[in-house]
Protein backbone atom coordinates (compact mmCIF):
# COMPACT_ATOMS: atom_id res chain seq x y z
CA UNK A 1 0.00 0.00 0.00
CA UNK A 2 2.64 2.46 1.09
CA UNK A 3 4.43 1.61 -2.13
CA UNK A 4 1.47 2.90 -4.15
CA UNK A 5 1.07 6.13 -2.23
CA UNK A 6 4.68 7.10 -2.08
CA UNK A 7 5.74 9.83 -4.46
CA UNK A 8 8.04 8.70 -7.27
CA UNK A 9 10.56 11.42 -6.42
CA UNK A 10 10.78 13.67 -3.37
CA UNK A 11 12.96 16.71 -2.84
CA UNK A 12 13.47 17.70 0.79
CA UNK A 13 15.04 21.14 1.15
CA UNK A 14 17.67 20.39 -1.48
CA UNK A 15 20.51 22.79 -2.20
CA UNK A 16 23.30 22.10 -4.66
CA UNK A 17 26.36 24.31 -4.70
CA UNK A 18 29.18 24.39 -7.20
CA UNK A 19 32.24 26.26 -5.93
CA UNK A 20 30.10 27.86 -3.22
CA UNK A 21 27.65 29.21 -5.77
CA UNK A 22 24.19 27.69 -5.31
CA UNK A 23 22.76 26.33 -8.57
CA UNK A 24 19.55 25.28 -6.87
CA UNK A 25 18.43 26.26 -3.38
CA UNK A 26 15.94 24.83 -0.90
CA UNK A 27 13.96 22.77 -3.36
CA UNK A 28 11.07 20.95 -1.75
CA UNK A 29 8.51 19.18 -3.92
CA UNK A 30 7.15 15.77 -4.86
CA UNK A 31 6.72 14.14 -8.22
CA UNK A 32 3.55 12.05 -8.25
CA UNK A 33 3.39 8.66 -9.87
CA UNK A 34 2.23 8.76 -13.48
CA UNK A 35 2.31 12.54 -13.84
CA UNK A 36 4.29 14.72 -16.22
CA UNK A 37 5.91 17.34 -14.05
CA UNK A 38 7.30 20.07 -16.27
CA UNK A 39 10.07 22.22 -14.86
CA UNK A 40 9.81 25.51 -16.68
CA UNK A 41 12.35 28.29 -16.48
CA UNK A 42 14.83 30.36 -18.41
CA UNK A 43 18.37 29.16 -19.13
CA UNK A 44 20.44 28.93 -15.96
CA UNK A 45 17.44 28.70 -13.63
CA UNK A 46 18.56 25.30 -12.32
CA UNK A 47 16.23 22.98 -14.26
CA UNK A 48 18.93 20.70 -15.61
CA UNK A 49 20.69 20.62 -12.24
CA UNK A 50 17.41 19.51 -10.67
CA UNK A 51 17.13 16.63 -13.15
CA UNK A 52 20.70 15.53 -12.54
CA UNK A 53 20.03 15.45 -8.82
CA UNK A 54 17.36 12.81 -9.49
CA UNK A 55 19.59 10.30 -11.33
CA UNK A 56 22.53 11.23 -9.14
CA UNK A 57 24.71 12.65 -11.85
CA UNK A 58 24.89 15.21 -9.03
CA UNK A 59 24.50 14.67 -5.29
CA UNK A 60 22.83 17.34 -3.14
CA UNK A 61 25.10 19.58 -1.06
CA UNK A 62 22.31 19.89 1.49
CA UNK A 63 18.98 18.16 1.91
CA UNK A 64 17.87 14.91 0.37
CA UNK A 65 16.47 13.65 -2.91
CA UNK A 66 14.49 10.43 -2.64
CA UNK A 67 13.62 8.13 -5.48
CA UNK A 68 11.04 5.50 -4.61
CA UNK A 69 11.49 6.40 -0.97
CA UNK A 70 15.26 5.88 -0.85
CA UNK A 71 17.73 8.76 -0.79
CA UNK A 72 19.73 8.92 -4.03
CA UNK A 73 22.98 8.83 -2.07
CA UNK A 74 21.93 5.47 -0.60
CA UNK A 75 21.21 4.00 -4.03
CA UNK A 76 23.89 2.23 -6.01
CA UNK A 77 24.15 4.92 -8.72
CA UNK A 78 24.32 2.35 -11.52
CA UNK A 79 21.18 0.54 -10.32
CA UNK A 80 19.40 3.86 -9.84
CA UNK A 81 20.21 5.14 -13.33
CA UNK A 82 19.19 1.93 -15.03
CA UNK A 83 15.74 2.36 -13.49
CA UNK A 84 15.46 5.88 -14.84
CA UNK A 85 15.13 6.74 -18.53
CA UNK A 86 17.17 9.78 -19.53
CA UNK A 87 16.68 11.86 -22.65
CA UNK A 88 18.77 14.94 -23.42
CA UNK A 89 18.49 17.60 -26.08
CA UNK A 90 21.68 16.56 -27.87
CA UNK A 91 20.34 12.96 -27.74
CA UNK A 92 23.83 11.53 -27.28
CA UNK A 93 23.33 8.43 -29.41
CA UNK A 94 26.48 6.33 -29.73
CA UNK A 95 27.70 7.15 -33.25
CA UNK A 96 29.39 3.76 -33.70
CA UNK A 97 26.30 1.75 -32.71
CA UNK A 98 23.39 0.99 -35.03
CA UNK A 99 19.93 2.21 -34.01
CA UNK A 100 19.18 -1.30 -32.76
CA UNK A 101 22.24 -1.44 -30.51
CA UNK A 102 21.64 2.07 -29.25
CA UNK A 103 18.09 1.30 -28.20
CA UNK A 104 19.08 -2.08 -26.77
CA UNK A 105 21.90 -0.63 -24.67
CA UNK A 106 20.43 -0.80 -21.17
CA UNK A 107 18.72 -4.20 -21.64
CA UNK A 108 22.05 -5.55 -22.93
CA UNK A 109 23.91 -4.09 -19.95
CA UNK A 110 21.27 -5.70 -17.76
CA UNK A 111 22.14 -9.04 -19.34
CA UNK A 112 18.93 -9.78 -21.21
CA UNK A 113 18.97 -12.59 -23.80
CA UNK A 114 19.84 -11.16 -27.26
CA UNK A 115 16.55 -12.48 -28.64
CA UNK A 116 14.56 -10.68 -25.95
CA UNK A 117 16.55 -7.46 -26.47
CA UNK A 118 15.80 -7.61 -30.18
CA UNK A 119 12.07 -8.12 -29.64
CA UNK A 120 11.95 -5.27 -27.20
CA UNK A 121 13.93 -2.94 -29.47
CA UNK A 122 11.72 -3.67 -32.45
CA UNK A 123 8.58 -3.11 -30.42
CA UNK A 124 9.90 0.25 -29.19
CA UNK A 125 11.01 1.35 -32.65
CA UNK A 126 7.48 0.66 -33.87
CA UNK A 127 6.09 2.63 -30.92
CA UNK A 128 8.15 5.69 -31.80
CA UNK A 129 7.21 5.44 -35.46
CA UNK A 130 10.45 4.07 -36.91
CA UNK A 131 9.73 0.75 -38.69
CA UNK A 132 12.55 -1.58 -37.56
CA UNK A 133 12.92 -3.17 -41.01
CA UNK A 134 13.92 0.24 -42.27
CA UNK A 135 15.74 1.75 -39.30
CA UNK A 136 17.21 -0.95 -37.04
CA UNK A 137 20.48 -1.20 -38.94
CA UNK A 138 21.06 2.45 -39.67
CA UNK A 139 23.67 4.53 -37.89
CA UNK A 140 22.76 7.77 -36.09
CA UNK A 141 24.38 9.94 -38.77
CA UNK A 142 21.97 8.47 -41.29
CA UNK A 143 18.96 9.87 -39.40
CA UNK A 144 17.26 13.26 -39.32
CA UNK A 145 17.15 15.27 -36.09
CA UNK A 146 13.59 14.18 -35.35
CA UNK A 147 14.37 10.52 -36.03
CA UNK A 148 17.40 10.71 -33.77
CA UNK A 149 15.31 12.06 -30.93
CA UNK A 150 12.77 9.28 -31.49
CA UNK A 151 15.61 6.80 -31.11
CA UNK A 152 16.66 8.68 -27.97
CA UNK A 153 13.19 8.26 -26.48
CA UNK A 154 13.06 4.59 -27.48
CA UNK A 155 16.44 4.05 -25.84
CA UNK A 156 15.26 5.67 -22.62
CA UNK A 157 12.19 3.41 -22.56
CA UNK A 158 14.12 0.24 -23.40
CA UNK A 159 14.40 -1.34 -19.98
CA UNK A 160 10.87 -0.18 -19.11
CA UNK A 161 11.92 2.27 -16.38
CA UNK A 162 9.09 3.62 -14.22
CA UNK A 163 10.57 7.12 -14.35
CA UNK A 164 11.72 9.24 -17.30
CA UNK A 165 13.87 12.37 -17.10
CA UNK A 166 13.75 14.55 -20.18
CA UNK A 167 15.99 17.56 -20.59
CA UNK A 168 14.61 19.77 -23.37
CA UNK A 169 14.29 16.72 -25.58
CA UNK A 170 12.55 18.53 -28.42
CA UNK A 171 14.44 21.82 -28.10
CA UNK A 172 16.69 21.33 -31.13
CA UNK A 173 13.93 20.25 -33.51
CA UNK A 174 12.22 22.42 -36.09
CA UNK A 175 8.85 23.77 -34.88
CA UNK A 176 6.70 21.38 -36.93
CA UNK A 177 8.65 18.28 -35.90
CA UNK A 178 8.61 19.54 -32.33
CA UNK A 179 4.82 19.80 -32.19
CA UNK A 180 4.52 16.37 -33.81
CA UNK A 181 6.88 14.86 -31.22
CA UNK A 182 5.06 16.57 -28.35
CA UNK A 183 1.73 15.15 -29.50
CA UNK A 184 3.11 11.67 -29.93
CA UNK A 185 5.05 11.76 -26.71
CA UNK A 186 1.90 12.80 -24.85
CA UNK A 187 0.12 9.81 -26.32
CA UNK A 188 2.93 7.35 -25.43
CA UNK A 189 3.02 8.66 -21.91
CA UNK A 190 -0.75 8.24 -21.50
CA UNK A 191 -0.48 4.71 -22.83
CA UNK A 192 2.56 3.65 -20.79
CA UNK A 193 1.73 5.54 -17.60
CA UNK A 194 5.33 6.56 -16.91
CA UNK A 195 6.24 9.21 -14.38
CA UNK A 196 8.01 11.99 -16.26
CA UNK A 197 10.04 14.97 -15.16
CA UNK A 198 10.37 17.20 -18.19
CA UNK A 199 12.56 20.28 -18.47
CA UNK A 200 11.79 23.05 -20.94
CA UNK A 201 11.90 26.79 -21.43
CA UNK A 202 8.99 26.66 -23.85
CA UNK A 203 5.77 27.74 -22.16
CA UNK A 204 3.59 26.27 -24.92
CA UNK A 205 5.29 22.91 -24.55
CA UNK A 206 4.82 23.11 -20.78
CA UNK A 207 1.11 23.92 -21.04
CA UNK A 208 0.54 21.17 -23.58
CA UNK A 209 2.34 18.34 -21.78
CA UNK A 210 2.24 19.09 -18.08
CA UNK A 211 0.11 17.55 -15.37
CA UNK A 212 1.76 20.18 -13.22
CA UNK A 213 4.18 22.96 -14.00
CA UNK A 214 7.01 23.86 -11.65
CA UNK A 215 8.39 27.28 -12.41
CA UNK A 216 12.07 27.76 -11.62
CA UNK A 217 13.86 31.03 -11.24
CA UNK A 218 17.45 31.54 -10.09
CA UNK A 219 17.66 28.08 -8.57
CA UNK A 220 14.36 28.26 -6.73
CA UNK A 221 11.02 26.67 -7.36
CA UNK A 222 8.75 29.71 -7.29
CA UNK A 223 5.47 28.19 -8.40
CA UNK A 224 4.03 24.69 -8.64
CA UNK A 225 0.57 23.88 -9.96
CA UNK A 226 -1.58 22.65 -12.82
CA UNK A 227 -1.43 24.50 -16.14
CA UNK A 228 -4.74 26.21 -15.28
CA UNK A 229 -3.40 27.37 -11.94
CA UNK A 230 -0.23 28.51 -13.66
CA UNK A 231 -2.14 30.66 -16.14
CA UNK A 232 -3.95 32.34 -13.23
CA UNK A 233 -0.75 32.97 -11.29
CA UNK A 234 0.01 36.55 -10.42
CA UNK A 235 3.73 36.01 -9.80
CA UNK A 236 5.84 38.24 -12.04
CA UNK A 237 8.07 35.31 -13.12
CA UNK A 238 4.98 33.41 -14.23
CA UNK A 239 3.42 36.45 -15.88
CA UNK A 240 6.63 36.96 -17.87
CA UNK A 241 6.26 33.49 -19.36
CA UNK A 242 2.57 33.93 -20.01
CA UNK A 243 3.40 37.12 -21.91
CA UNK A 244 5.36 34.97 -24.37
CA UNK A 245 2.09 33.34 -25.39
CA UNK A 246 0.86 36.72 -26.57
CA UNK A 247 4.01 37.48 -28.55
CA UNK A 248 2.29 36.40 -31.76
CA UNK A 249 1.05 39.56 -33.53
CA UNK A 250 -2.71 39.71 -33.24
CA UNK A 251 -5.00 40.39 -36.19
CA UNK A 252 -5.44 43.95 -34.96
CA UNK A 253 -1.77 44.69 -35.08
CA UNK A 254 -1.34 43.14 -38.48
CA UNK A 255 -4.13 45.29 -39.91
CA UNK A 256 -2.73 48.36 -38.13
CA UNK A 257 0.60 47.78 -39.81
CA UNK A 258 -1.08 47.52 -43.17
CA UNK A 259 -2.83 50.85 -42.61
CA UNK A 260 0.23 52.77 -41.58
CA UNK B 1 80.77 -2.21 -58.24
CA UNK B 2 77.14 -1.09 -58.65
CA UNK B 3 74.78 -0.68 -55.71
CA UNK B 4 72.71 -3.64 -56.90
CA UNK B 5 75.75 -5.91 -56.87
CA UNK B 6 76.63 -4.56 -53.45
CA UNK B 7 73.17 -5.40 -52.14
CA UNK B 8 73.26 -8.89 -53.60
CA UNK B 9 76.71 -9.51 -52.12
CA UNK B 10 75.61 -8.29 -48.69
CA UNK B 11 72.05 -9.55 -48.74
CA UNK B 12 72.46 -11.87 -45.79
CA UNK B 13 73.86 -9.12 -43.62
CA UNK B 14 71.15 -6.71 -44.79
CA UNK B 15 68.43 -9.19 -43.89
CA UNK B 16 70.03 -9.90 -40.55
CA UNK B 17 70.33 -6.20 -39.66
CA UNK B 18 66.76 -5.54 -40.85
CA UNK B 19 65.59 -8.27 -38.49
CA UNK B 20 67.50 -6.70 -35.63
CA UNK B 21 66.00 -3.38 -36.54
CA UNK B 22 62.49 -4.80 -36.54
CA UNK B 23 63.07 -6.43 -33.16
CA UNK B 24 64.27 -3.14 -31.66
CA UNK B 25 61.23 -1.30 -33.02
CA UNK B 26 58.77 -4.09 -32.30
CA UNK B 27 59.82 -4.59 -28.69
CA UNK B 28 60.03 -0.92 -27.84
CA UNK B 29 56.67 -0.18 -29.49
CA UNK B 30 55.01 -3.04 -27.62
CA UNK B 31 56.26 -1.72 -24.30
CA UNK B 32 55.34 1.84 -25.25
CA UNK B 33 51.79 0.73 -26.10
CA UNK B 34 51.44 -1.21 -22.85
CA UNK B 35 52.58 1.82 -20.86
CA UNK B 36 51.35 4.69 -23.01
CA UNK B 37 47.72 3.73 -23.60
CA UNK B 38 46.96 3.12 -19.91
CA UNK B 39 48.74 6.39 -19.05
CA UNK B 40 46.69 8.22 -21.68
CA UNK B 41 43.51 6.74 -20.18
CA UNK B 42 44.66 7.55 -16.64
CA UNK B 43 45.02 11.24 -17.38
CA UNK B 44 41.47 11.41 -18.76
CA UNK B 45 40.29 10.09 -15.36
CA UNK B 46 42.72 11.92 -13.07
CA UNK B 47 43.16 15.43 -14.45
CA UNK B 48 45.84 16.29 -11.88
CA UNK B 49 48.14 13.66 -13.43
CA UNK B 50 47.79 15.23 -16.85
CA UNK B 51 50.50 17.88 -16.53
CA UNK B 52 53.23 15.72 -15.01
CA UNK B 53 52.64 12.81 -17.39
CA UNK B 54 52.45 14.87 -20.59
CA UNK B 55 55.26 17.08 -19.29
CA UNK B 56 57.55 14.11 -18.77
CA UNK B 57 56.80 12.65 -22.20
CA UNK B 58 57.33 16.05 -23.76
CA UNK B 59 60.70 16.56 -22.10
CA UNK B 60 61.89 13.13 -23.21
CA UNK B 61 60.90 13.99 -26.76
CA UNK B 62 63.07 17.10 -26.72
CA UNK B 63 66.27 15.26 -25.77
CA UNK B 64 68.35 14.61 -28.91
CA UNK B 65 68.27 10.88 -29.57
CA UNK B 66 72.03 10.37 -29.55
CA UNK B 67 72.22 12.17 -26.20
CA UNK B 68 69.42 10.05 -24.75
CA UNK B 69 71.25 6.87 -25.72
CA UNK B 70 74.37 8.32 -24.13
CA UNK B 71 72.59 9.32 -20.92
CA UNK B 72 71.16 5.83 -20.48
CA UNK B 73 74.46 3.94 -20.78
CA UNK B 74 75.69 4.55 -17.20
CA UNK B 75 72.29 3.88 -15.58
CA UNK B 76 72.17 0.44 -13.88
CA UNK B 77 69.58 -2.15 -15.03
CA UNK B 78 68.20 -0.14 -17.95
CA UNK B 79 71.53 1.08 -19.30
CA UNK B 80 74.76 -0.37 -20.59
CA UNK B 81 75.99 -1.11 -24.07
CA UNK B 82 73.60 -2.99 -26.35
CA UNK B 83 70.03 -3.57 -27.39
CA UNK B 84 68.49 -3.20 -23.94
CA UNK B 85 69.47 0.45 -23.64
CA UNK B 86 68.28 1.11 -27.17
CA UNK B 87 64.88 -0.43 -26.42
CA UNK B 88 64.49 1.72 -23.31
CA UNK B 89 65.32 4.87 -25.27
CA UNK B 90 63.04 3.98 -28.18
CA UNK B 91 60.21 3.21 -25.75
CA UNK B 92 60.63 6.61 -24.11
CA UNK B 93 60.53 8.29 -27.52
CA UNK B 94 57.37 6.51 -28.57
CA UNK B 95 55.48 7.44 -25.41
CA UNK B 96 54.53 11.03 -26.24
CA UNK B 97 52.54 10.46 -29.44
CA UNK B 98 50.81 7.46 -27.89
CA UNK B 99 49.88 9.11 -24.59
CA UNK B 100 48.89 12.36 -26.22
CA UNK B 101 46.71 10.76 -28.88
CA UNK B 102 45.04 8.40 -26.43
CA UNK B 103 44.18 11.37 -24.25
CA UNK B 104 43.10 13.58 -27.16
CA UNK B 105 41.06 10.79 -28.74
CA UNK B 106 39.09 10.10 -25.59
CA UNK B 107 38.60 13.77 -24.79
CA UNK B 108 37.26 14.39 -28.30
CA UNK B 109 34.30 12.08 -27.68
CA UNK B 110 31.12 14.19 -27.74
CA UNK B 111 30.29 15.13 -24.12
CA UNK B 112 26.60 14.43 -24.86
CA UNK B 113 27.51 10.84 -25.68
CA UNK B 114 29.37 10.46 -22.40
CA UNK B 115 26.55 12.17 -20.50
CA UNK B 116 23.97 9.85 -22.08
CA UNK B 117 26.08 6.79 -21.28
CA UNK B 118 26.53 7.78 -17.66
CA UNK B 119 22.89 8.79 -17.32
CA UNK B 120 21.76 5.39 -18.52
CA UNK B 121 23.82 3.67 -15.87
CA UNK B 122 26.99 2.58 -17.67
CA UNK B 123 29.91 2.02 -15.35
CA UNK B 124 33.11 3.91 -16.04
CA UNK B 125 34.67 0.72 -17.40
CA UNK B 126 31.74 0.07 -19.75
CA UNK B 127 31.85 3.64 -20.95
CA UNK B 128 35.59 3.35 -21.58
CA UNK B 129 35.61 0.04 -23.42
CA UNK B 130 32.30 0.25 -25.27
CA UNK B 131 32.22 3.92 -26.13
CA UNK B 132 35.33 6.00 -25.52
CA UNK B 133 38.06 3.66 -26.75
CA UNK B 134 36.19 2.55 -29.91
CA UNK B 135 35.45 6.17 -30.78
CA UNK B 136 39.03 7.25 -29.99
CA UNK B 137 40.57 4.34 -31.88
CA UNK B 138 41.29 6.29 -35.06
CA UNK B 139 43.17 9.00 -33.21
CA UNK B 140 45.05 6.49 -31.05
CA UNK B 141 46.14 4.49 -34.11
CA UNK B 142 47.30 7.68 -35.80
CA UNK B 143 49.54 8.27 -32.76
CA UNK B 144 50.85 4.70 -32.89
CA UNK B 145 51.63 5.17 -36.56
CA UNK B 146 53.60 8.36 -35.97
CA UNK B 147 55.45 6.76 -33.04
CA UNK B 148 56.38 3.67 -35.07
CA UNK B 149 57.66 5.62 -38.05
CA UNK B 150 59.75 7.88 -35.78
CA UNK B 151 61.00 4.80 -34.01
CA UNK B 152 62.22 3.16 -37.23
CA UNK B 153 64.28 6.28 -37.92
CA UNK B 154 65.65 6.74 -34.42
CA UNK B 155 66.53 3.04 -34.18
CA UNK B 156 69.27 3.57 -36.80
CA UNK B 157 71.12 5.63 -34.19
CA UNK B 158 70.99 2.71 -31.75
CA UNK B 159 73.92 1.23 -33.64
CA UNK B 160 76.05 3.91 -32.00
CA UNK B 161 75.71 2.14 -28.66
CA UNK B 162 76.16 -1.33 -30.10
CA UNK B 163 72.50 -2.25 -30.36
CA UNK B 164 72.74 -3.40 -33.98
CA UNK B 165 70.11 -2.74 -36.62
CA UNK B 166 70.40 -1.00 -39.97
CA UNK B 167 72.30 1.84 -38.35
CA UNK B 168 75.35 -0.43 -38.38
CA UNK B 169 75.69 0.08 -42.16
CA UNK B 170 75.11 3.79 -41.84
CA UNK B 171 77.74 4.35 -39.16
CA UNK B 172 80.20 2.11 -40.98
CA UNK B 173 79.51 4.01 -44.22
CA UNK B 174 80.01 7.37 -42.53
CA UNK B 175 83.29 6.21 -41.00
CA UNK B 176 84.55 4.82 -44.30
CA UNK B 177 83.08 7.66 -46.42
CA UNK B 178 81.27 4.98 -48.42
CA UNK B 179 77.91 6.09 -49.81
CA UNK B 180 76.90 2.61 -50.86
CA UNK B 181 77.24 1.41 -47.28
CA UNK B 182 75.19 4.34 -46.01
CA UNK B 183 72.51 3.63 -48.61
CA UNK B 184 72.49 -0.06 -47.71
CA UNK B 185 71.34 0.98 -44.23
CA UNK B 186 69.24 4.00 -45.11
CA UNK B 187 67.21 2.52 -47.96
CA UNK B 188 65.90 -0.55 -46.10
CA UNK B 189 65.15 1.70 -43.08
CA UNK B 190 63.18 4.09 -45.27
CA UNK B 191 61.35 1.21 -46.95
CA UNK B 192 60.56 -0.27 -43.57
CA UNK B 193 59.10 3.04 -42.41
CA UNK B 194 56.97 3.33 -45.55
CA UNK B 195 55.65 -0.23 -45.32
CA UNK B 196 54.79 0.20 -41.64
CA UNK B 197 53.16 3.55 -42.30
CA UNK B 198 51.05 2.10 -45.09
CA UNK B 199 50.06 -0.99 -43.10
CA UNK B 200 49.08 0.92 -39.98
CA UNK B 201 47.21 3.43 -42.14
CA UNK B 202 45.25 0.58 -43.67
CA UNK B 203 44.45 -0.89 -40.26
CA UNK B 204 43.44 2.55 -39.04
CA UNK B 205 40.95 2.97 -41.88
CA UNK B 206 39.46 -0.47 -41.43
CA UNK B 207 39.14 -0.48 -37.65
CA UNK B 208 37.76 2.99 -37.19
CA UNK B 209 34.00 2.88 -36.64
CA UNK B 210 31.80 4.42 -39.29
CA UNK B 211 30.67 7.73 -37.91
CA UNK B 212 29.95 11.09 -39.35
CA UNK B 213 32.83 12.56 -37.39
CA UNK B 214 35.33 10.34 -39.13
CA UNK B 215 34.07 11.22 -42.55
CA UNK B 216 34.55 14.85 -41.80
CA UNK B 217 38.11 14.20 -40.64
CA UNK B 218 38.99 12.17 -43.72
Amino acid sequence: MAEENRAAVEFHDVTYRLNDRPLVSHLTFHVRRGEILVLLGRSGSGKTTTLKLINRLLAPTEGEVRVEGTATVDWDPIRLRRRIGYVIQEVGLFPHFTVERNVGLVPTLEGWEPERVRDRVHRLLRLVGLPPEQFAHRYPHELSGGQRQRVGVARALAADPPLLLMDEPFGALDPLTRVEMQREFHEWQQRLGKTVVFVTHDIQEALFLASRIGLMDEGRLVELGTPTEFLRSSRPEARAFIQCLRAVPSDDRLSEEKLS
Amino acid sequence: MSFIEFVIRHQREIIHLTEEHLILVGLSMSIALLVGIPLGILITRQPRWRKPVLGFANVVQTIPSLALFGFLIPIPFVGGIGARTAIVALTLYALLPIIRNTYAGIMSVDPAVRQAGLGMGMTDRQLLFQVELPLALGVILAGVRVATVISVGVATIAAAIGAGGLGVFIFRGVAMVDNQLILAGALPAALLALVIDFTLGWIERHLTPRTEARREMA
